[in-house]
């Protein structure tokens, strides 16, 4: 019997997904594998009986807490599946300010009819078994979490910096240009994706387990550059990590 | 006889993003027709507020997985144009090319996987992998092609990385675009056998007049990245003016805001484009749009799907149109930057206000952007094609049900899906904007 596979989505921009569907006819060999019962994006079919769940998105209202729930007792085994799943990604920007007044910035006198808490990791409801990081996740990257998936063992998200990457793509450094980079302190496992194509690493995939946050600061400010800008930079993709650290220094 | 159909289509499917179809007729009398919209709120333009114009098309992006690139254009035309930046010929074309093929992707995965399987009577592409495997792999192939297109123009096609204010980080080698040549003339075949499947194709018939909206421009080229905005009621504005001219309004009986022009509603998108700039259109597209039997002035929503078979043979032509010119002029790497959030100040910044207006696969995307001195956001504010077109959707399903009322839940339900589907609506992008239908 093929394990069966259901994507949900949460909020999102459904890119991953997409993700999925860019596989070309590379994703017949995937679905020779593994049954998909459940993919809204591109399919009707409405399975509730499934073994994975791969969770795109985060949870940013009351209703979504409670599906994920239910998601979470019906699987085997859950993915946290890109940034915003893994880590809230981009969403979690909003928690750097006040839900009333930014609600308020975009719904007007609306914003009342509006169910929304501050946006969650999937993991800040429930247990996560495999995470998928970045923004969007590197396709190669599934596929290695999905052969572990399928033969039950562990995967290790590297712990080392996307820097390790970057110095083996040979990419000049950016801070060699003057310019700031998220790559110290970003869990590497994209190959420097970005760096390889001449942008900034912007730290979607989350900060590394211990992030020197505070000397990274302190070395952008050496180089005369903006603090508001670098702090705003850390916090792109790092909000709910960085909630989570000051959490972990507290206890 | 008064007939009682209820239709709740919870979640609706094969579109991207979350919205629910409810439909009350009681005795024959509709009740309640409407298209809700409940994705969650993710407030993006709250979110832009001091954050760098650098960084803006990063973050932008991110409203939409299928049309990031077009995201990504809109804001740097808003970023471009609010510090007096003017794009090199090259990069224009780039630009172009890379829209060009955000578009034919958008419009391949929506015609196959998206809208085909109803017209094949089956539920997604799974069970046609069995029973028309050569078109799955068909489609799984063209739209990898431009995944492949993408990735050596801009990084990748879901969120591009080498498009920055000022141009690319990264620029093309002779190679590549020799690579994305072929890749073009492999695509021209498959894409005469996506027009020849489409004719083989019955779309349901229903007409509703309607205003049509898109970029119109006196280039002798079907507008997708400059112009002004026009519509087919005769109306014409320099972009600048959006404000002035489509209204956001609140319906009485609820509290969703919709977005009209010159009348009750107007659809914008592919059908749009094509109701307004068919002469511009490329001879083979033309082409394709005769064997399609596509007229000019189609008023069935549900040919939206066709007109965008017949962009996607445009788009396909202008892509190796670009290439051919970038080859024989060579591309000028001299032209390459490196940006990241302008801490060198290579770009001059000035305080002042953005408008990008930019044809994305779902019709015409505004961003508009207020910014200080420091090149920082201080107002933002996105207008989706999505959200434009939810009050023309709703419109037509009303004008649909009573039409279809004989035919049975089950087909009604189908119809309207059908219906919705063939906006190919984009519900994450538009739900930053107030949207959503209460029922009281």
């Amino acid at each position: 019997m093929k394990p069966k596979v259901a994507f949900f989505d949460f909020a999102c921009c459904e890119g991953c997904q997409l993700q999925v569907a860019n596989f070309g006819e590379e994703l017949l060999d995937i679905l020779e594998v593994v049954d998909v019962v459940n993919f809204r994006e591109v399919m009707s079919e409405n399975g509730e009986d499934y073994d994975i769940a791969i969770i795109e998105g985060s949870i940013t209202n009351q209703h979504a807490v409670e599906r994920i729930k239910k998601i979470r007792e019906k699987a085997k085994i859950v993915i946290a599946y890109g940034a915003c799943a893994c880590t809230g990604g981009i969403n979690a920007m909003k928690n750097n300010f006040e839900m009333p007044e930014i609600m308020h910035y975009v719904y007007k006198d609306d914003a009342k009819y509006f169910d929304t808490i501050p946006t969650k990791a999937v993991d800040q409801v429930v247990k996560v078994d495999y995470y998928v990081h970045g923004c969007p996740v590197y396709p190669k990257e599934f596929v290695d979490v999905l052969k572990c998936v399928l033969q039950g063992v562990e995967y290790k998200v590297p712990e080392k910096s996307v820097c390790t990457e970057c110095k083996l793509n040979e990419n000049e450094c950016m801070f060699d240009k003057g310019l700031t980079c998220m790559g110290p302190i970003t869990k590497a496992g994209c190959n420097s994706w970005c760096i390889n194509n001449g942008n900034i690493c912007f730290g979607c995939r989350g900060f590394v387990e211990n992030p020197a946050k505070n000397a990274a600061i302190e070395v952008l400010k050496d180089h005369g550059l903006n603090p508001e800008l670098i702090i705003k930079k850390i916090n792109m993709y790092n909000t709910v990590l960085d909630e989570k650290l000051k959490k972990k220094g507290e206890e | 006889m008064p007939k009682t159909v209820y239709v709740n289509v919870e979640y609706l499917t094969r579109v991207e993003g979350h919205g629910n179809i409810v439909v009350n007729v009681t005795d024959g009398n509709i009740e309640k027709c409407n298209l809700e919209i409940v994705e969650a709120p993710r407030l993006f333009e709250g979110m832009l507020r001091g954050r760098s114009i650098f960084e803006a098309q990063h973050i932008t992006s991110r409203i939409c997985g299928i049309c990031s690139c077009g995201h990504t254009l809109a804001s740097l035309q808003a970023a471009e144009d609010a510090i007096g930046f003017k794009q090199s010929a090259q990069t224009e074309k780039l630009r172009k090319l890379l829209l060009y093929q955000e578009i034919l992707d958008s419009h391949i995965l929506h015609i196959y996987l998206l809208a085909a399987p109803d017209l094949l009577g089956v539920k997604s592409f799974v069970p046609l992998i069995n029973s028309h495997n050569d078109v799955v792999r068909r489609a799984l192939r063209m739209k990898k092609e431009c995944n492949n297109m993408c990735e050596i123009i801009a990084g990748r096609h879901v969120h591009p990385i080498s498009t920055t204010v000022g141009g690319f980080t990264k620029l093309p080698k002779e190679s590549e675009l020799d690579r994305m040549r072929q890749i073009m003339e492999r695509m021209q075949e498959d894409m005469e056998a996506t027009v020849e499947l489409l004719t083989t194709l019955t779309f349901p018939s229903f007409e509703r007049d309607t205003e049509y909206v898109a970029l119109v421009n006196d280039e002798n080229e079907y507008p997708f990245l400059e112009g002004d905005v026009g519509s087919t009621d005769g109306v014409r504005f320099d972009k600048h003016e959006y404000k002035n001219y489509i209204n956001e309004f609140v319906v009485p009986h609820s509290t969703a805001k919709h977005t009209k022009l010159s009348r009750d509603s107007y659809m914008v998108g592919a059908l749009a484009r094509y109701n307004l700039n068919h002469e511009k259109l490329n001879s083979e597209a033309k082409k394709a749009a005769l064997k399609l039997k596509l007229e000019p002035g189609t008023k069935n929503p549900y040919l939206n799907t066709v007109a965008q078979a017949v962009e996607s043979v445009y788009c396909i032509e202008e892509s190796i149109k670009i290439i051919d010119e970038l080859k024989e002029t060579g591309v000028k790497h001299d032209e390459k930057i490196t940006v990241g959030l302008n801490e060198n100040k290579n770009i001059p910044v000035k305080a002042g206000r953005g408008i990008g207006a930019v044809e994305v696969p779902r019709g015409i995307l505004f961003h508009d952007y207020e910014i200080d001195a420091e090149g920082r956001i201080i107002n933002a504010n996105c207008m989706i094609p999505t959200n434009q077109n939810l009050n023309n959707i709703e419109r037509d399903m009303r004008t649909l049900v009573p039409e279809i009322l004989e035919k049975t839940e089950e087909e009604i339900t189908l119809f309207l899906e059908m219906l919705v589907r063939a906006y190919d609506p984009c519900i994450s992008c538009s739900t930053h904007f107030l949207n959503v239908k209460f029922v009281k």
